[in-house]
């Protein structure tokens, strides 16, 4: 299992990047959301993985309880990463309605012929 | 009174003269000074204890882990300075009241001018060298407010600028250096660095830790080659310059190495450079005052002259040259400040300082011209006037000083130097006092009122007082300071009269008072002479440094920042992978300790969705809508894996997030093209594509080797479950982490979502406030509408779903401390039931019905959230400490109260208002008038208008 989740902790991370460098500003909002699964899968991950484990206290019985302080830590960052995801979108709409381009790289026409970046 | 309030009191008076200013100037005026003199009152209270040799002190931990305290100590030299600063700035606010004229905003003046005077008090107070610090920044800041209160004129910024960027770059290397100091000594309180001279000069660190904090002394204090700022920094009212430039700011620098002495001086790195230093200060600036026509010019580079002086006096490292410094602060500081504020006089009333244009005007301006008699013979040193006192000690230790075993030198060139401040001094008189009346002034002048001449005749009365009877005068609190300075050791009988007998000082003196009226005789034919001679201009070389710097850094930056995005993410990715991968060759790894768990069908097909559904998004990303779609299922598969994985509470709180951000995406979508063009070659895509994949692999690798093995130290986690149900009172225990254990960390996160909600919000207003409004309503939609943009069925389900929704939202919300859930995820729950009505009815008819501004409910989830932490300060407990305890009223169960669910309130609120009014911001783009929406719901008969659906499309 744990293969199974590194390798797919590593895929979103991939994909996430792969789609950050692209030149639009959609490509890379989807790759920042792509990389913020990847980020909260790591992190919570460090809490290490348990099956049937949850950290809700049972009274009646001594059972194993998974790490709790990840998903703490997890839980507010999918709500503030939701909060960024939203200014960023904001950011772009509203760039690409005053200038009608979607473009992020904001180098001069002359220079982006000659630019691969 | 204690030092904490004399120190505070500038800054609390701050606040007055700008709020009073409303009730006119005299009440800004009296509310500085009543101030001003309060703290004066408590400086000297205190002064019968330190004239008798004792230190008061008061002290407070601040960040005792950083060494920063907020210690305060009051010996004599810091009762010197402070009556200074407090006793000259009452003059200063009396003058500065008549000075200022009706359009100048004055509340603003006493406000920089009280702020500079706390800033002042502070540096002389402070027993810690860190807190001198921040002082000392502050006196740069507020000086640059002061120098820069005319904002109209060009000069008046420039050198604002200039002295900003002297004074401050000086303070920098003063930071090194008291640091360096704090660090050999192992203490940052001056009171313990003052006790240790042996370790501080035997170590290897003394000479770095001495030039670094000299550097700052200097360009405080005007010291060549940093002497440059002091005459641009005339641009600033008169008020400004007598205060600042004459008798206060200038001078702290001379009080941090006369409050340093003890340590640094007395060995030859500190003589060779503070004394020469001094002494070609001293030489430079009087030889430069008798060329300038400026009034204040003259004053200023007389100003850097006199603070060379006592520089170098306080680098001959003796005791007696000590005493003298001290004594001639004391003697500057009152016939200079005199003679600034009678220049601001004649610029009031002839319409200029120019020298050339002045002339004769004793018998128009008898008041001012006595005045700046007795001020102007002190500072050319003629007995009886204080300033002979001080001179004549002055060069009684230049007498006494070798440099480089020359005997002559420093004497010699002492004598050079006051000749030509008696010539200044003189030329001050004779041009602007003496000779015949002119017609041409360009106003007629005339002598003011007692609010502009009181201040300075009264430092001139001190001028003549103290040269008479220095002894009891200021013999007290000169041997206090004296006696501050000089440290442990005994303080040398000095005996300061006008006749001391035909003395080697008295004959330099007459050769000086002699060669300056020579130089006066002579002034027009060298002044032609200096004009005439090609000298560096300081200003053009500042400027031209400036301006390097500026093409420098510019440079430096075009070629790091081209503005393209793509190419900024990429370097940060590529050298994070590589600085990992040099991480993971160097390091060593351990074997791995946990076994790898079996996976059952379920996860192994979830991960078949997940990388297919990642595969295909970055394959098909040109297709917007459809990697949205995926994205969605990408989102689903992530929050059934937290739930797999033991983590109900995030896997709650990812499929709620997933809705609302899917719905922000498609509102934000309808906007932006449909498609992503193809523009990038192959080779760049494959290029990418390779730094993705290596990262990807980093990453998950690092994940992968981390959870093969066990924690290396102990977790703190243990100690939340063990604590959670005892110390929190709730069984959920991520959910008493939130609230209670790292509440405070909760507080800051609805804040920092609180935030990003206004941001959007004030975006979104700038946005449509703008000329793209119009092309909103404009536009025509590029995707084909769907013909009843409110179906029935759905706006009908959506209805009756709300309070069932709203039930859940609250069920979630209120099991949360002991099960799965808690205010985050009923706040996403709450907004999305809210959402559903603006999806299904439209954005007008869910507006009208909104009876809450969203801004409202983030503010009141913020403010609920701190109130619950502040009560507990009522019961004595740190902020955020939670109670709790269980309740039994017959027939209901048995429950549980928790301040902590009060705080969860608050984080409900705040998420709920901030979700909202993030997606409400977004709707209103796409709001129209057109729209019908108050009759979302076509059900009722009653209605006699006809619907209108599709004109709108």
């Amino acid at each position: 299992m744990e293969i199974l989740f590194a390798s797919a902790v590593g895929i979103l991370t991939a994909a996430g990047i792969y789609l950050i460098l692209r030149k639009r500003t959609f490509p890379v909002i989807l790759g920042l959301s792509l990389l913020t699964y990847g980020v909260n899968l790591f992190l919570f991950a460090t809490g290490r993985l348990m099956v049937n484990a949850p950290p809700v206290l049972n009274k009646y019985a001594e059972v194993p309880y998974t790490d709790p302080l990840p998903q703490a830590l997890v839980l507010t960052a999918i709500v503030i990463s939701f909060g960024m995801t939203a200014v960023v979108v904001m950011i772009a709409l509203g760039a690409y309605l005053s200038a009608k381009d979607d473009q992020i790289d904001m180098i001069e026409n002359t220079e982006r012929a000659g630019d691969d970046a | 009174m204690s030092l904490f309030l004399i120190a505070a009191l500038p800054f609390l008076g701050a606040l007055f003269p700008a709020l009073l200013i409303r009730a006119g100037r005299n009440a800004a005026a009296a509310s500085a000074g009543f101030t001003t003199l309060l703290a004066f009152i408590g400086l000297l209270l205190n002064a019968p204890a330190v004239l008798r040799g004792e230190v008061v002190q008061a002290r407070l931990d601040w960040l005792p882990g950083l060494g920063l305290n907020a210690n305060f100590y009051l010996d004599g030299l810091g009762l010197l300075f402070a009556g200074l600063i407090l006793g000259i700035g009452l003059l200063i606010i009396l003058y500065a009241r008549f000075y200022l004229s009706r359009e100048d905003p004055m509340g603003q003046f006493y406000t920089y001018l009280l702020l500079f005077q706390g800033a002042m008090v502070g540096i002389v107070l402070s027993d810690n060298i860190l807190l001198l610090l921040v002082f000392w920044e502050l006196t740069s800041l507020s000086s640059f407010l002061l120098i820069g209160y005319w904002k109209h004129l060009p000069d008046g910024r420039q050198g604002a600028r200039m002295a900003l960027a002297v004074t401050g770059s000086g303070g920098l290397a003063m930071i090194g250096g008291m640091l360096i100091l704090g660090h050999i000594v192992g203490s940052y309180d001056l009171t313990v660095i003052l006790q240790h001279k042996e370790l501080i000069q035997d170590s290897p660190l003394y000479l770095p830790a001495l030039i670094l904090i000299l550097i700052g002394a200097f360009t405080k204090s005007a010291q060549f080659p940093f002497h440059f700022w002091l005459p641009h920094a005339m641009a600033a009212p008169t008020p400004v310059s007598a205060y600042l430039h004459s008798a206060t700011m200038v001078k702290a620098g001379l009080f941090l190495m006369a409050r340093m002495w003890p340590v640094l001086a007395g060995t030859e790195a500190w003589f060779y450079i503070v004394a020469t230093t001094g002494l070609i200060t001293m030489v430079l600036g009087a030889v430069i005052a008798l060329f300038k026509d400026d009034l204040k010019a003259l004053l200023a580079y007389s100003t850097v002259s006199h603070l060379g002086l006592i520089t170098m006096l306080l680098g001959f490292g003796t005791k007696t040259a000590a005493i003298a410094a001290i004594f001639h602060i004391i003697n500057h500081a009152t016939f200079k400040a005199a003679l600034f504020m009678s220049a601001g006089i004649i610029d009031h009333s002839a319409h200029t300082r120019d020298i050339k244009r002045l002339g004769g005007l004793r018998h128009l301006m008898p008041i001012t011209f006595t005045i700046v008699v007795i001020a102007s013979l002190s500072m050319a040193g003629i007995p009886p006037l204080n300033g002979f006192l001080s001179k004549e000690m002055m060069l009684q230790e230049t007498v006494t000083t070798l440099w480089r075993d020359s005997h002559y030198l420093v004497p010699g060139l002492a004598v050079f130097a006051a000749m030509f401040s008696a010539a200044y001094s003189f030329r001050y008189i004779k041009h602007v006092f003496l000779g015949p009346q002119r017609h041409d002034y360009p106003a007629q002048p005339h002598d003011p009122g007692i609010g502009l001449w009181l201040a300075p005749a009264f430092l001139a009365l001190l001028v003549v007082a103290i040269g008479l009877s220095p002894n009891i005068l200021s013999g007290p609190v000169v041997s206090a300071a004296a006696a501050a300075v000089i440290g442990d050791g005994e303080i040398p009988q000095f005996d300061v009269k006008l006749w001391h007998g035909i003395t080697a000082p008295l004959m330099m003196s007459l050769a000086a008072v002699t060669g300056g009226l020579a130089l006066l005789w002579g002034h027009s034919a060298l002044a032609r002479a200096w004009n005439a001679a090609r000298r560096p201009e300081a200003k053009e070389i500042f400027d031209a440094l400036i301006g390097a710097a500026t093409r420098f850094s510019q440079r430096l930056t075009d070629t790091l920042h081209n503005g393209s995005i793509t190419r900024y993410a990429a370097i940060m990715v590529v050298f994070t992978t590589a600085i990992s991968l040099y991480a993971y060759q160097s390091g060593v790894a351990a074997a791995p300790t946990r076994a790898v768990q079996d996976a059952g069908a379920m996860p192994i097909l979830g991960w078949i969705c997940l990388v297919l559904a990642t595969i295909f998004i970055v394959l098909d990303h040109r297709n917007r809508l459809l990697a949205l779609v995926l994205i969605g299922v990408v989102g689903l598969i992530v929050s059934l894996s937290f739930n797999y994985l033991s983590a109900p509470d995030l896997a709650l709180t990812q499929i709620s997030v997933e809705v609302v951000t899917i719905i922000l995406m498609l509102l934000a979508l309808n906007f932006l093209p449909k498609d992503t063009p193809v523009e990038s070659a192959i080779s760049t895509r494959l290029r990418d594509g390779g730094i993705a994949i290596t990262a990807g692999a980093g990453v998950g690798g690092l994940i992968y080797a981390l959870m093969t093995r066990d924690f290396i130290a102990p977790s703190i986690s243990e100690f939340h479950l063990a604590n959670s149900y005892k110390g929190g009172g709730g069984t959920n225990v991520v959910n008493v982490i939130l609230v209670d254990f790292r509440g405070y960390d909760t507080f800051g996160e609805i804040i920092v979502l609180g935030i990003a909600a206004l941001v959007i919000f004030a975006l979104t207003e700038a946005i449509l406030g703008s000329k793209v409004s119009a092309y909103l309503l404009n536009r025509k939609p590029d995707l084909p509408q769907d013909g009843d943009p409110h179906p029935l069925m759905m706006v009908i389900a959506t209805r009756v779903m709300m309070p069932l929704a709203l039930m859940v939202a609250a069920y979630i919300f209120f099991r949360g401390h002991n099960l799965p859930g808690g205010g985050f995820i009923a706040g996403l729950i709450a907004a999305i039931a809210m959402l559903m009505q603006y999806m299904a009815s439209g954005f007008g008819w869910a507006a009208e019905r909104q009876r809450v501004y969203y801004h409202g409910i983030i503010g009141s989830g913020v403010l609920i959230g701190a109130t619950t932490g502040m009560a507990a300060w009522l019961a004595g407990k740190p902020f955020l400490t939670s109670a709790f305890g269980y309740l039994h009223w017959p027939p209901l169960e048995e429950f549980e109260w928790a301040t902590a669910a009060l705080f969860d309130l608050g984080v409900f609120l705040a998420v709920v208002g901030a979700v909202m009014l993030m997606l409400e911001s977004l709707a209103r783009f796409a709001w129209q008038p057109g729209i019908q929406s108050e009759h979302a719901m076509d059900i009722n008969p009653a209605r006699d208008d006809a619907p209108k659906t599709e004109e709108e499309a």
